[in-house]
């Protein structure tokens, strides 16, 4: 019943003709995780909602709508609406009073054989100051992050710059539309001990070893010549140093290896 | 270029190889406490008249040996945890101890003077339900095992199965006890609840059943509890509803009902609601028990009664009486009756068990602790004196599982602190200053505090304080010079809590610990002596408990406070209490009632106008309470309030969630993240220590420039594992969150991975211990994160304002060797190079250099990387004996590892603790603010003086030169 609701108020927003394309979201990085499944390319979206109060009690209105184009790149869109007047000058006004800017998406997989399961039974918040979204003339960063089976967990947002200066924006055409870079992340796989490379490279050296004859020499027989006069000179400089001398003989040994 | 690799390599061993002790410095800043547990079965050796020796067995599967003279441990042996290990069952005779283990798993014999194993033997499966030592005409020879529906007869000797029978009708009947009176024959008794009793006789010899009866008992419901066997055989049970004894010989085949006979007959009443207990005395397996016994009536009324030709006559009424034994010596057999004296002491009394007549002179008088609890186990080893008559000592076993054994007339031999084997957290809190010390801290004290005195006053006030610091080094030195003329040994330095006082360096300092049982210990971290103990009643046993040192030492003259928040697991309710750590005394500042479940507390840097830190309380209606909660805290919380955020984890469903606090100490969601159940669940989260300092800010590369740190106070490391528990598919989840914004700073799965996971989070990195199960191995894994070559904002850190994500490095290693425990070191600064102290389940602390946990190892050795100092890659995580910081000091089942730092920069101080409790000081690159302990005074001053002179002579000598010249 809600993600009927929802799917309606999806369509209401992509019939309005304000429909603005932001910049789309960066491919990402992170391998497709998860038995892989073959996917169509239909893609679905849920809403992206957005709160901004002087009462700092969340109301939550729609934002935009997040395309996900499904398949192995998780490409995302943002489709959004400007910001209205009255909207404007709430958010300067939160801004002002150094209320919070909130942001909502509902729990969903992006994997699209999974929809069919999907449920939206509550949501993911994320939230900016107000002030520093005003600053930074709405230019945020929405990043959704998802598990390994592609449900999302989180969403976080943040404003470059991230700062509170106390600038006024004077320019209203700046608080009307989101430059919005957005961007699904995925866990990335943790590295292993690498075992098969350090192999290669002691056989490696091994092999080095043995093409050149100077190197098997053994470290004695190399710098005996040095070695000598120095165990002489200190076994002739007394007793007093021994542990320095002991100590050095048992790091050179360990050097050796 | 070769000299070159020889100086790297001898500067690299120089700095790994750390840590190690020397012979001479074992036990001279390290001690260990080895515990046993909370004792179930305990058994003095009576085998000889010398023998010192005190068999235990407790619920922490250890079986120990303790010399009773001293209570220190002759051996001991730790099975494993859990039911696998659980001692069922201790029988001794002679020199052998036969232990049931694993719920009737497996049999051993153990010889008790050295502790070796002398057999062991696997049962049959089935679960456990007594056991029992067999003899046949004087001579102990069996040990029988009974299980629920089989019984097995063991040789003594060789533990060989002589014959196992299955118990008839197993399935309807419970079969409880065995019985023998060494004459052949075997019994084993069972019964149908509210129905009937049912004997089997066996023989010994080939295990066949005699015979088998049933007795019609309706009013019985446990066998073990209510009944016994005494006197040649008689079964007697007592029952509380229809008030009576019932008694039974179990030999004679005519008797087909039990014989009632009513307590008021013998003038007795069992108090309502209390389960009477029924206790009788077998000195010798291969004889019937004695006919004398114990009814204990009520909780502190115990009566001795007597079996005579059929008839029960009372010998003596013990009222009050909180505990009594029987103990036997030769062919004496005797009672011990502990009854109350007094509000604080007890008395404990010898009586001739066949009489009941008092023995003359044998009262032991036992002190109750008032920060203890109640005595409820009572142990007596009772021997022939020369005169030929009895002699006894008492082990008392209280509540709060202190061990404490006394002779006449009341001299406390030993004590054992047995709570301590169950450490839940601990604090170290630095020892106060010295009277001297804080009469000139009070004055600047003073000043701080903003009350402003005359000039006259002040400048009276500090003659005075510093004519006290002349007084106190005179005593000082006269000290000294009285110390000097005594032999060495005699002079003692004895910890008492008067004498507590800060050392130079903040070495020594006050643990307080907290154990499982609610008993709080404040203990001197330098000689290990229990300074003060308070036991906390009314402990449910699933408390979880959070110790919050809420002031410190620092703010004189008020004392330091601690404050531990006792949690009931199920219901979440609790309740605080605060104490001082360093008397251990209850502080008496009103708390606040907290009448919801507690979700979360929060230690605020906001301090009121008493120096004590603000604790906020988050109750499930995400309301905040304050402690302390006066006007000026609460001004102060308004004032910061939009700066205070939290965050919850409710790990059943998965979500973590930020609040924030409004200015009516309401509190607002502002972030959540979903983790989805189905998938992995949330195992552990962990911040960031908050006493921990960052000296560098970056790192310096090969090539000069410089790779700053992400030092994100507020950084949450959350750790998931998988449902799925398949072996390909299982997998480990590291989350990194900010706590302030929810943003997940980097999220990262080890694949084919599973827990049990260890970790550890610190300046920017954090270390975890997963098992792979593909290479069924486990491996360490290091994540590092830094902010890149340029710093967004030098100044300040806010999580508000830090948009772009950090780099992450990362790099994995084999370890060797599975891990208990994992946790830092910590020092003042935190110049110092860190190193990770890994608990091994071998007992052993390994101190792993954080350099060998290096994403930015390499694989290939180039100029830079030797620049940096950097180790080549490999895979294996190396294991040096030298590393273990414990060389031979094993602790047993190590839970957790604490870690202060002291005012040594180079020192930190560690202290481990499970079944034992270890601590010592680690100096992770090595002591290099101080001097060594062999170090050369004589030489250097000799020198010193040496030149100092020459200078004089030559400087004399160039003078009568010149003069001379000039003369000339």
């Amino acid at each position: 019943m809600a993600t009927k609701r929802v799917l309606s108020l999806i369509l209401s927003v992509l019939s309005t003709i304000t429909l603005l394309w932001t910049q789309f979201g960066e491919c990402n990085n992170g391998r497709r995780l998860g038995d892989a499944v073959d996917t169509d390319f239909s893609g679905f979206s849920v809403p992206l909602e957005h709160s901004f109060e002087i009462d700092d009690f969340p109301r939550f209105r729609l934002r935009g709508a997040l395309q996900f184009r499904g398949g192995r790149e998780n490409g995302v869109y943002l489709a959004q609406n400007q910001l209205s007047e009255k909207d404007r000058n709430t958010m300067k006004d939160v801004a002002a009073v150094d209320g919070l800017y909130r942001i909502r998406v509902p729990r969903v997989s992006l994997q699209v054989d999974r929809q069919t399961e999907r449920q939206s039974e509550g949501y993911i918040t994320a939230f900016v100051r107000a002030c520093s979204l005003v600053e930074s003339h709405l230019s945020d960063v929405i990043t959704l992050h998802t598990d390994v089976s592609g449900n999302v967990i989180g969403i976080s947002i943040v404003t470059i710059p991230g700062s509170c200066r106390g600038i006024e924006v004077e320019d209203e055409v700046d608080l009307e539309v989101f430059n919005t870079t957005i961007s699904v992340v995925a866990p990335v796989t943790a590295p292993v001990p690498e075992t098969a490379p350090y192999i290669e490279r002691m056989e490696q050296e091994m092999e080095k070893k043995g093409k050149n004859p100077q190197e098997q020499k053994s470290f004695f027989a190399k710098y005996w010549m040095y070695i000598v006069p120095l165990v002489l000179f200190l076994m002739m400089s007394g007793a007093q140093d021994q542990s320095g001398g002991g100590a050095g003989g048992g790091a050179g040994n360990g050097g050796g290896r | 270029m070769a000299w070159l690799v020889v100086r790297l390599a001898i500067s690299l061993s120089l700095l790994y190889t750390a840590s190690a002790v020397f012979e001479d410095q074992v036990g001279k800043f390290d001690w260990r406490e080895q515990f046993v547990g909370k004792v179930r079965f305990a058994l003095f050796d009576t085998h000889s008249q010398a023998s010192k020796k005190l068999l235990v067995a407790t619920d922490k599967n250890v079986f120990a040996s303790l010399n009773s003279r001293t209570g220190d441990l002759f051996w001991r042996h730790v099975d494993k945890t859990g039911p696998e290990g659980h001692i069922d069952a201790l029988l001794m005779y002679g020199q052998d101890a036969v232990v049931v283990v694993g719920n009737g798993r497996l049999l051993r014999s153990w010889e008790t003077t050295v502790g070796g194993l002398k057999w062991e033997a696997v049962l049959d499966t089935g679960s456990f339900q007594a056991a029992a030592l067999i003899g046949v005409q004087d001579f102990v020879k069996y040990v029988a095992v009974l299980k629920k529906s089989a019984i097995s007869l063991h040789d003594l000797s060789s533990g060989s199965q002589i014959w196992v029978e299955n118990l008839p009708d197993s399935d309807t009947v419970q079969y409880q006890t065995i019985y023998s009176g060494g004459n052949g024959l075997v019994f084993v008794l069972g019964f149908v609840p509210s129905s009937h009793i049912v004997i089997v006789e066996y023989k010994i010899e080939d295990g066949e059943i005699m015979k088998k009866k049933s007795v019609e008992a309706a009013w019985m419901s446990s066998l073990e509890n209510s009944c016994a066997v005494i006197s040649s055989g008689n079964l007697l049970c007592v029952d509380q509803i229809t008030q009576s004894l019932y008694i039974l010989p179990l030999q004679s085949a005519e008797h087909t009902e039990m014989r009632q006979i009513h307590l008021q007959t013998l003038d007795l009443e069992v108090a309502s609601g209390f389960q009477p207990v029924l206790t009788s005395t077998q000195p010798n397996p291969a004889q019937p028990p004695l006919a004398e016994f114990f009814l204990q009536l009520s909780p502190d009324h115990h009566i001795l009664l007597q079996l005579k030709d059929d008839l029960i006559a009372p010998l003596r009424d013990f009222n009050p009486s909180y505990l009594a034994a029987f103990a036997t010596s030769g062919e004496k057999t005797v009672a011990a009756v502990m009854t109350p004296k007094n509000e604080t002491a007890c008395s404990i009394n010898l009586f001739s068990a066949d009489t009941g007549r008092r023995h003359l002179d044998t009262t032991i008088i036992y002190h109750m602790d008032p920060n203890g609890g109640k005595p409820n186990r009572l142990y007596v080893h009772a021997f022939l004196k020369k005169d030929d008559s009895v002699g006894y000592r008492v082990m008392v076993q209280t509540e709060d599982l202190t061990l404490t054994f006394l002779q006449q007339p009341g001299r406390v031999v030993w004590m054992r602190e047995e709570a301590l084997a169950d450490v839940v957290t601990m604090e170290m809190v630095d020892l106060p200053l010295t009277g001297t010390q804080a009469e000139l801290e009070g004055e600047f004290g003073k000043k701080a505090g903003k009350v402003q005195h005359g000039l006259l006053p002040m400048v009276l006030k500090r003659l005075s304080s510093q004519f006290i610091l002349l007084q106190a080094w005179m005593a000082h030195l006269w000290k000294l010079f009285y110390d000097a003329r005594k032999p060495r040994s005699s002079v003692k330095n004895e910890v008492t809590i008067d004498t507590l006082s800060r050392d130079e360096f903040n070495l020594q300092k006050m643990m307080v610990m907290v154990t499982a049982s609610g008993k709080l210990f404040g203990i001197d971290s330098k000689s290990g002596t229990v300074l003060w103990k308070q036991y906390l009643e009314d402990i449910q046993p699933n408390s979880i408990f959070k110790l919050i040192v809420q002031r410190t030492t620092a703010h004189f003259p008020h004392p330091p406070q601690c404050t531990l928040l006792i949690k009931n697991k199920d219901t979440g309710l609790g309740r605080l209490y605060v104490f001082n750590p360093i008397f251990g005394k209850k502080s008496h500042i009103s708390v606040p009632a907290l009448p919801r479940p507690v979700l979360q507390t929060l230690l605020l840097p906001v301090i009121d106008q008493d120096y004590a830190k603000v604790l906020l309380l988050i109750d499930d209606q995400y309301k905040v309470t304050a402690f302390p909660s006066t006007k000026n805290v609460l001004q102060q919380l308004q004032d910061t309030a939009s700066s205070i955020f939290f965050y919850l984890v409710d790990s059943s469903q998965g979500k973590l969630s930020g609040f924030r606090l409004r200015m009516d100490l309401s509190t607002e969601l502002i972030w959540e993240v979903v983790i989805p159940t189905e998938v992995q669940k949330i195992v552990a989260v962990k911040g960031k220590r908050a006493n921990e300092h960052v000296h560098s800010q970056g790192r310096v590369m090969g090539d000069r420039s410089v790779l700053y740190k992400y030092l994100n106070p507020n950084l949450l490391a959350v750790i998931t594992e998988s449902t799925d528990i398949h072996q390909e598919r299982s997998f480990v989840g590291i989350f990194l969150i900010d706590g302030v914004t929810g943003r997940i700073v980097h999220e990262a799965v080890q694949r084919k991975a599973k827990g049990p996971v260890h970790f550890v989070h610190s300046e920017n990195w954090l270390v975890y211990v997963y098992w792979n199960s593909k290479f069924r191995r486990n491996e360490f894994s290091v994540l590092e994160l830094f902010e890149g070559a340029e710093l967004y904002n030098s100044t300040v850190f806010s999580s508000l304002d830090r948009p772009h994500p950090p780099q992450v490095l990362q790099q994995s290693y084999i370890f060797p060797a599975p891990i208990s425990t994992l946790e830092a070191t910590l020092t003042e600064k935190g110049i110092t190079s860190r190193h990770l102290l890994v608990g091994l389940p071998s007992g052993n602390i390994l101190s792993l250099p954080k350099m060998f946990l290096d994403p930015r190892r390499p694989e290939l050795i180039s100029e830079q990387s030797r620049e940096e100092n950097l180790i080549p890659y490999a895979p294996e995580m190396p294991i040096r004996t030298e590393w273990f910081i414990n060389y031979n000091q094993t602790v047993s089942r190590v839970r957790g590892i604490y870690t202060a730092p002291s005012g040594l920069e180079s020192t930190c101080l560690v202290v481990v603790y499970g079944l034992d409790i270890y601590q010592t000081r680690v100096f992770p690159s090595k002591q290099f603010d101080v001097l060594k302990d062999d170090y050369d005074y004589v030489l250097i001053s000799s020198v010193l003086f040496g030149l100092f002179f020459a200078t004089m002579i030559s400087k004399r000598l160039a003078e009568v030169k010149l003069l001379n010249r000039a003369w000339r």
